[in-house]
């Protein structure tokens, strides 16, 4: 009775974990084709699944500093190797039996120790977890590492990250009192590694509460997977997925590349050249905006790139004009865009699909501001920096753009420049007929 | 000094080897000028067939674009283009790498197509064919040399060893700042920044670079960008260490190595 009960319910659980993850994942999935899909960046399927290989589940941006690479691979990799175990609670989850797969083979010497070997070394990993974890806590909230406590952090960043943090010490609690509870209970008939010797402190319980320990083990764990599942894609940590489509997906240019925008470039050969617009292709009806003024205006990619960030800060760490007080912090770009995102992708839900335009945009509005625009160098240090190919400064160009020529919106020395550069050919005021009088030097 | 302009090449008949590309600071920077003279110099003295495009010549237009003027950038670009098509260039050098930056990767596709090198890479290849001969190395004897990476030339197209190469022909002491390469520190100056005012801050991006070089005790910071080189300088006067360092060209370095410069340590 109790055993199809316990069926039931997990059954249950499963098709709710996956209906609110689908919906997450969903609704991620519909804000980051809000933005344009004038590039599709899926020339070069090589090098795009090399970059892939290599940055996401390589990590090879993440070893340029040892020691938080280290204790990442360890977390990752736990995580990663964890999920094996996952397949065996699944089938007894939905059979109604225990540890199937251990007594399946039992009887194989060979495969026996095939399964004992798996469940220790996850069990050895999870103690590799564990050290991490607490280092990441440490790191946060003891250390206070200057790029894990910047002030577009404060609220829910921070508790975020901690929650995530929390949840793996939780994990790890509950698959050990699982196979300590086991091993107990079977007199240490699977021979896990670690677990194995954490059963004299089971000593003192009967079966009964035994038993209850490994239940309470296998529920906690298997809830826990669940819930992570749903939690994921409102969180920074959606990370763990979108670091490999972000990666596949990247720029294949030169970092030093900006695009140029096709439709200037239409306008000003009609203008050198008026002959041709008899020739030229009908201009677009609706009349083109230049730059980016709100998430629409931005590439899918961006788009992406704002929900793969997993505010490590490493961008605002690099960035000079960070390091130097100024205002611009990268990290923020990104935040501040998937923040508008998400207010952009609630609203169009709570009016059935219909975008009603707000009056705001990703520009000031406690988003963005033209201070932290004004301060980027374009010094790609946040670009180099970014673990998985994110670029804050893609975002920044075309929010420019938009100040710039939607909003004539240009400091007063920028103004001058531009006017320079139309009538004299450069950005200061020499006439471009003593361009060869350095040679009289 | 013995400079020909693209349009007496084509009056001649005839085609030079290389256009190399002054840009605004090399053209009307008196800083600036110093180092493309010192440019010209070697590549006179190597007779390379050079041609500059002298009043032809317009900015590349990367203040503008990088502020997020891409009308004013694309007109400069779509002038320059037309130029330099008209006179079939085919290869060209540029002593700033955002010249070269934006010729490179961004006229491409407005129909600018080049081979564009910057004048560290060039001058690496002129070493590696063994034309670059050292008379004065031995100027540089016992001193520190810091260079400086340009972020257009670093992270942006990463080159980050020619301009090291060209100073290990120099008879110095190579020393690296806390942050190079990848993580080299910006000057300050790019994105358009050198043509306003600094948003506000705690301190200048040129001084926290500049604290950098103090600490490697290096007697000079060599640049290759003559951006780099303005915001650096000023990062000396600023922190009065004059007399201690001084900021030069890698081009100016190697021209003084071959004995076509003076350089005056005091």
């Amino acid at each position: 009775m109790m055993v199809i009960l316990q069926t039931v319910l997990f059954i249950v659980l499963t098709a709710a974990a996956g209906y609110f993850a689908f919906k997450g994942y969903y609704r991620v999935y519909k804000n980051i084709m809000l933005g344009n899909k004038r590039e599709s960046y899926t020339d070069q399927p090589k090098l795009r699944l090399n970059n892939m290989l290599l940055v996401a589940l390589g990590q090879k941006k993440m070893f340029k500093n040892i020691t938080p690479a280290i204790l990442h691979v360890f977390i990752y990799v736990g995580f990663t190797i964890t999920q094996i175990e996952l397949i065996e609670i699944f089938i007894d989850g939905i059979t109604g039996h225990h540890r199937i797969l251990y007594h399946a083979v039992e009887n194989i010497a060979f495969l026996r120790g095939l399964y004992v070997f798996t469940i220790s070394f996850i069990e050895v990993l999870s103690l590799f977890v564990l050290v991490a974890t607490i280092a990441f806590l440490t790191r946060r909230w003891i250390l206070k590492v200057p790029r894990l406590n910047k002030p577009e952090l404060k609220g829910w960043p921070i508790k975020d990250a901690t929650i995530i943090l929390l949840a793996e010490l939780y994990l790890l609690a509950c698959i050990f009192s699982m196979n300590t509870g086991d091993m107990a209970l079977h007199d240490g008939m699977y021979g896990f590694l670690v677990s194995g010797k954490l059963v004299p402190l089971l000593s003192g319980f009967n079966d009964t509460t035994l038993h209850l320990i490994e239940r309470l083990g296998w529920w906690g764990h298997i809830l826990g997977v669940f819930g992570f599942l749903v939690y994921l894609p409102y969180s920074k940590h959606l990370h763990i997925l979108l670091a490999f489509p972000n990666t596949y997906f990247s720029r294949l240019n030169p970092k030093g590349y900006i695009s140029n925008v096709p439709e200037i470039t239409r306008e000003i050969n009609l203008m050198m050249n008026p002959d041709s617009a008899a020739a030229a292709p009908e201009a677009p009806a609706e009349p083109v905006k230049f730059g980016a003024k709100d998430v629409f205006d931005l590439s899918w990619k961006n788009l992406l790139d704002a929900y793969s960030c997993t505010e490590c800060g490493r961008c605002s760490a690099a960035c000079p004009a960070n390091l130097t007080g100024k205002k611009l912090s990268p990290r923020k770009i990104m935040m501040d865009t998937r923040d508008r995102l998400e207010e952009v992708g609630r609203s169009i839900e709570a009016n059935k699909g219909v975008w009603n335009d707000d009056g705001k945009s990703l520009i000031e509005n406690g988003y963005i501001s033209v201070e932290e625009l004004r301060a980027c160098t374009t010094c790609n240090a946040c670009v180099e920096e970014c673990p998985i190919m994110i670029s804050p400064l893609e975002i920044i160009i075309e929010l420019r753009r938009n100040l710039i020529m939607e909003e004539s919106n240009a400091p007063a020395e920028w103004t001058g420049m531009f006017a320079n550069m139309e009538n004299n050919g450069a950005p200061w005021q020499f006439s471009q007929q003593d361009r060869l009088n350095w040679k009289n030097g | 000094m013995e400079v020909k302009t693209m349009a007496e090449y084509a009056a001649n008949g005839e085609t030079p080897e290389v256009l190399f590309w002054v840009g605004c600071a090399g053209s009307f920077d008196q800083r600036a000028q110093k180092i493309t003279r010192s440019f010209v110099k070697i590549l006179n003295h190597l007779n390379i067939k050079f041609a500059v495009l002298g009043t032809e010549e317009s900015c590349n237009g990367d203040p503008a674009k990088r502020a997020g003027n891409e009308f004013v950038y694309q007109m400069l670009a779509l002038q320059n283009i037309q130029i330099l098509n008209g006179y079939g260039v085919k290869k060209i050098v540029a002593t700033c790498p955002h010249c070269f930056n934006i010729l490179k990767n961004e006229y491409p596709s407005l129909g600018g197509n080049y081979e564009v090198l910057h004048h560290a890479t060039y001058l690496q290849q002129l070493i590696n064919e063994g034309r670059i001969k050292m008379t004065d190395a031995n100027v540089f004897k016992g001193k520190k040399i810091t260079y400086h990476d340009s972020c257009y030339l670093g992270r942006a197209n990463e080159i980050y060893e020619a301009p090291r190469k060209v100073l290990e022909q120099l008879d110095a002491d190579l020393v690296e700042m806390k942050s190079c390469r990848t993580k080299g520190l910006c000057c300050g100056a790019g994105g358009s920044q050198m043509f306003k005012e600094d948003e506000p801050g705690a301190k200048r991006i040129n001084i926290a670079r500049i604290e950098e070089v103090v600490e490697t005790e290096a007697q000079i910071v060599a640049s290759a960008c003559p951006f780099c080189n303005t915001m650096l300088t000023d990062g000396v006067k600023a922190k009065e260490k004059q007399q201690q360092v001084k900021v030069f060209d890698i081009a100016e370095l190697l021209a003084a190595g071959q004995g076509l410069e003076t350089i005056n340590f005091q």
